[in-house]
């Protein structure tokens, strides 16, 4: 099934420009609504190379809307990869992204960015308040300002996530927990549909990781999409409804119940597993067998599904269960 | 002031704050060093451009340096990306190739031409005023006046232009990119705007020195805020404060205008980085002074509290036992002892005895449980 293009291809996001009191209702399914029964990003026989090193190997994978779904793996399993190439950050090798039926182009638009705290200068001159603002950019399109309403969004967003006192501080007297927060909200100044995470909780205080998790329920609860970079797999059953095992292939993906299991993160992780004895969820509950194959549509699109390519761990091109539908 | 006095001064001013303003985004932007490539390769333009018109006051000049200039950056940009290399030495690779042209083609075929080593070096700004803008006859005022206050026009509607868009991808460029604000665009933008402001400066300050006009009153600033708009405002202050600086001094030695301007760049950066209130390194070494201070107060309340009330208290809190019991100078003890009884935590009992307050007392077991 083809997702239809919700929308004439204008690049803004889907939906009226902000929320009513009403939240952005999508039990009611107008002509402007998101088509919530195709997935909110689907990709398709994705390969992302670094310089001939497959970094991302003919993956498949659908993330369902209104789900909050985990992309789990080892080191240099690509998580950061497949983030980057949704966003349109990182040139595919091969593939077809496709965000709320959209191309990369227009659809990332529709998509809110939270990157790896590291990835920026926490030096660089600048107030928290500032920062948050620059979520209202992509609204506000080249050379217009942002101005109260900007600033009163920034605030708001501020206020969710339990940073509104520190909104006038520079950036660079932030602890790691608080600058998670801020990009957090940043994000969610957005006012994206679908929200795009690299390691949120990556290193944070507790204090950060109740309000992400807050702020997660809060987006769920709304209907809104939220796809995380996650390393800590005991809370993946806790947080999360979905779950992409990744390495350098898709390995599984799909609910929590079904996909989680013991044998798919041997496999993922290549027989050392994290954390393993904190993994709920007997393997095979209601699922299809192992090796049953992948209802995903592909592996005859791509000469290179196997056999010729170079596997990058053994039985990692057995695509066990696949819970998406 | 004669009046050609005044118009050297404005031009050093005018230079100084056209560098100045794209130089923080340079210094932001961590590209400080490619400041100094542009300034030197834009001279093969010049040079190229002059033989095409055989003009020296062509605005083709700019043109082709400014594109030079762009040029440069790409190559730059091309060579890393290959990953053989790193970006420093990209930048160390393309510019001297570049510039060595340029010098070979001014040493064979522009020997009687003015173009020579010096005026590229240092410029010739005491002379600018000597070249005229002339319209119908009237007299405008010296030619590069002109062309820098248009250049500095220019940087400044481009910075107001474009601050939002700048700043974030300076920022954080993958947010930029998402939010479809090309950072590569504004990259090619923002070079075009240094490259032609460093060929304005060139013909005035020379090309090394534009690089001490875009660098140092920036990297000043820096020092001085964390706020970029108060950034953009001191860079100015302190690069026109430079000029004015620089032209005086050298007024009194009788030196180069541009060479005692860069000195005083120099000089002024030298200032804010021992002065500067957070930042600088007087700041710092109080702080640290200040710290060792409290800490040391700290233990010694921590020590008054494990001996308050014991036998051995009339011994062992006694400010003269301090130095052997704590391993501290006299001098540093009696220091100690000045500033916890400046804080309220221990009063000075009967003899040399030292006793603590309820205060100390709090803050010493406050610390013992944490």
């Amino acid at each position: 099934m083809k997702p239809e293009p919700t929308r004439e291809g204008d690049g803004r996001r889907p939906g009226p420009g902000r929320r009513g009191p009403e939240g952005r209702g999508r039990g009611d399914a107008s002509g402007e609504e998101i088509d919530r029964t195709s997935p909110a990003i689907e990709v398709n026989d994705l390969t992302v190379a670094y310089r001939e090193q497959p970094v991302l190997w003919d993956v498949d994978v659908a993330f369902r809307h209104g789900a909050l779904t985990a992309i789990v793996g080892p080191n240099g399993a690509g998580k950061t990869t497949l983030i980057q190439t949704i966003l349109g950050l990182v040139r595919p090798a091969a593939g077809r992204i496709r965000i709320l039926g959209q191309p990369v182009r227009e659809g990332r638009r529709s998509v809110a960015y939270v990157p790896q705290r590291g990835s920026v200068d926490w030096d660089f001159p600048t107030s928290v308040l500032d920062v948050v603002v620059m979520g209202t950019y992509g609204r506000l399109g080249w050379f217009r300002r942002p101005g109260r309403r900007e600033r009163e969004a920034a605030l708001e967003a501020l206020a969710k996530v339990g940073m509104e006192a520190f909104a006038e501080r520079q950036i660079r007297q932030l602890s790691g927990g608080q600058q998670q927060r801020v990009f957090l909200a940043r994000a969610l100044v957005q006012e994206a549909p679908i929200y795009l995470m690299d390691e949120p909780f990556q290193g944070v205080d507790a204090r950060t990781e109740r309000a992400i998790v807050e702020v997660l329920s809060d987006l769920r609860a709304r209907g809104d999409t939220v796809i995380a970079v996650h390393h800590a797999l005991q809370t993946v059953p806790e947080y999360f409804d979905d779950v992409v095992l990744l390495n350098v292939r898709r390995i599984a993906s799909g609910p929590v119940p079904q996909v989680f299991t013991e044998e798919n993160l041997r496999t993922c992780y290549g027989g050392r597993v994290p954390f393993l004895h904190a993994v709920a969820g007997p393997p095979g509950a209601g699922s299809p067998a192992p090796g049953a194959g992948s209802p995903v549509p592909g592996p005859g699109s791509s000469a290179s599904s196997s056999g010729a390519a170079p596997s990058p761990r053994p039985g990692a091109s057995a695509r066990p269960a696949d819970g998406s539908a | 002031m004669t009046a050609m006095e005044f118009e050297v001064q404005l031009l050093a001013v005018v230079v100084a704050v056209a560098c100045a303003l794209p130089g923080c985004f340079l210094v932001l932007r961590r590209m400080a060093l490619l400041s100094d490539a542009i300034s030197h390769s834009i001279l093969l333009g010049i040079v190229l451009a002059f033989f095409w018109v055989q003009d020296l006051a062509s605005p083709v000049l700019i043109v082709a340096a400014a594109a030079t200039g762009v040029l440069t950056v790409a190559l730059v940009e091309a060579l890393h990306a290959t990953r053989r290399v790193k970006e420093d030495a990209a930048i160390a690779l393309v510019f001297p190739a570049l510039f060595s042209i340029a010098v070979l083609l001014i040493a064979r075929h522009a020997g009687d031409v003015h173009l020579d080593v010096d005026a590229v070096l240092l410029g010739e700004i005491a002379f600018a005023p000597l070249r005229r803008f002339e319209w119908n006859g009237v007299d405008l005022g010296p030619r590069s006046l002109w062309v820098m206050g248009i250049i500095l026009l220019l940087n400044a509607a481009f910075l107001a232009l474009v601050y939002k868009e700048l700043k974030l991808s300076t920022f954080d460029a993958g947010l930029a990119a998402a939010l479809g604000f090309s950072p590569v665009l504004l990259q090619y933008a923002f070079m075009s705007v240094v490259s032609v402001t460093a060929v304005g400066a060139f013909d005035a300050v020379g090309s090394i020195l534009v690089v001490a006009l875009m660098i140092a009153p920036p990297a000043a600033a820096r020092l001085l805020t964390h706020r970029l708009p108060l950034l953009l405002l001191l860079s100015a202050l302190i690069a026109a404060a430079s000029a004015l600086l620089g032209f005086h001094v050298a007024l009194r030695l009788d030196a180069s205008i541009a060479g005692c301007m860069a000195v005083a760049t120099g000089v002024l950066f030298f200032l804010a980085l021992l002065l500067a209130p957070e930042r600088g390194a007087l700041a710092r070494i109080l702080l640290r002074h200040r710290q060792r201070l409290e800490f040391a107060g700290l233990m010694l309340t921590i020590h008054l509290l494990n001996h308050e009330g014991t036998p051995r208290a009339s011994e062992e809190n006694r400010l003269g036992h301090l130095p052997e019991h704590l391993r501290w100078s006299r001098d540093f003890a009696l220091r100690v002892a000045r500033h916890v009884e400046r804080e309220g935590l221990v009063i000075q009992g009967p003899g040399d005895r030292l006793e603590l307050t309820p205060l100390g007392r709090e803050a010493a077991r406050h610390l013992m449980v944490r």
